[in-house]
């Protein structure tokens, strides 16, 4: 008896976690995302991490952090590769802003591989992160591609989704500007 | 006794309700926007192949979306060709796959290989559909008429009238080297294909 309750409550609690039923949205919590310390000591340092294992977004040292849900297999992904690099180097040469916004991409769908073979043809600077199973994706509703979320850090520690957007990036300069109202950077 | 079985049969059942209302993933490009249709969880392999590794495949010619006929022939002693066959036109798996290619066209070139994507579709319907991944380089052909007779040769008609979602690797001397009919849910990870070209090397 006991196991069919522990059952029900397995099939019924885990779902959810496994295929969220919608998109994160803004004023929402992070869905559960853990991502591995990236090996790389340049992007381990970008990010404000040290060691090895898994970290969870709110980790990263930053007050905001822009997530983009990508995929090498996107077309519009593909497209908008050169823009999201511009919006990197925007960041990075800004003396005010680039210790305070870091930037990530999550490959829906993608394995290490394909993930490098996006990385390398658009020459992305900002760390990629592979997403084989889906695992990731689900987690965020299956939302269709590129989609990009940005995090608020709050110095306590807790965090909030202020901004989300689906496909329609409008370039870098603009996004930069929804990014730093959105945190409350400017 | 009984109770036991009991709570065995149910922590199957949750388990397997568990998997089942999983729907299945894929990282669709919002470049498609509404026009996909979903197809839902299909019957992963629904044809019994006809050639094998070692074989000589099957030769074809068939029209592609920017007008010429293309014959498999035509690459012998020049280029090894992978096939991609997908099983239709704005489809959810299909839909996130050629794309993909078409930023690899530098790995094909490494291995000296064309890439040649076919589906039952007609022509214009593969011309609306391609030109939403963006400029392709690699020739795209219908197998429209007679309705999938290549897909069919080469035993990968499904039995709703679509193909497989298959890859084949074919040498210079037009032998098969590699085939991959995979569960048509899915999308055959990159590295897999590209294990197979740099057999071709050895």
């Amino acid at each position: 008896m006991v196991i069919t309750v522990i059952t029900l409550l397995f099939s019924i609690t885990v779902y959810p976690t496994l295929t969220a039923a919608k998109p994160p949205e803004k004023g929402e919590v992070l869905p559960f995302i853990n991502l591995p310390v990236p090996k790389n000591p340049e992007e381990r340092n970008y990010l404000g991490l040290s060691g090895s294992g898994l970290f969870k977004i709110p980790q990263i040292k930053a007050r905001a952090v822009i997530v983009e849900l990508f995929s090498m297999y996107c077309p519009f992904c593909q497209k908008d590769a050169p823009g999201v690099n511009e919006l990197y180097r925007l960041i990075e040469n800004n003396p005010d802003i680039r210790n305070k916004i870091k930037l990530i991409g999550i490959g829906a769908g993608n394995s290490p591989y394909e993930v490098e073979v996006f990385k390398k043809t658009y020459n992305v600077p900002f760390p990629l992160f592979p997403d084989k199973d889906f695992t990731i994706h689900k987690t965020c509703g299956e939302v269709r591609t590129p989609f990009y979320m940005v995090v608020k850090i709050n110095e306590n520690g807790t965090h909030q989704i202020v901004y989300t957007q689906l496909g329609e990036y409008p370039g870098a300069e603009p996004f930069l500007e929804l990014v730093l109202k959105a945190s409350g950077l400017k | 006794m009984i109770n036991k079985r009991l709570n065995g049969i149910t922590l199957i059942i949750g388990v397997l309700s568990v998997l089942a209302l999983t729907p299945m993933a894929f990282g669709l490009s919002d470049a498609y926007k509404g026009n996909i249709y979903q197809v839902g969880t299909l019957k992963p392999i629904d044809s019994v192949l006809k050639v094998k590794v070692g074989d000589r495949a099957p030769d074809f010619t068939l029209p592609s979306v920017s007008g010429e006929k293309v014959s498999l022939n035509q690459f012998r002693g020049k280029r090894n060709v992978v096939l991609s066959f997908v099983p239709a036109a704005w489809t959810p798996v299909c839909s996130d796959q050629w794309p993909g290619y078409n930023i690899a066209k530098d790995i094909f070139n490494q291995y000296d290989a064309i890439l040649l994507g076919i589906t039952v579709d007609n022509i214009p319907t593969l011309f609306a559909w391609t030109n939403q991944m963006g400029q392709l380089w690699f020739p795209v052909l219908s197998d429209f008429w007679p309705h999938g007779a290549v897909a069919k040769r080469y035993g990968l008609l499904r039995s709703n009238g679509v193909s497989e979602r298959a890859l084949f690797v074919i040498d210079k001397k037009g032998i098969i080297r590699y085939i991959d009919v995979h569960d048509i849910n899915k999308r055959p990870p990159l590295e897999d294909l590209v294990g197979a070209l740099e057999k071709l090397k050895k």
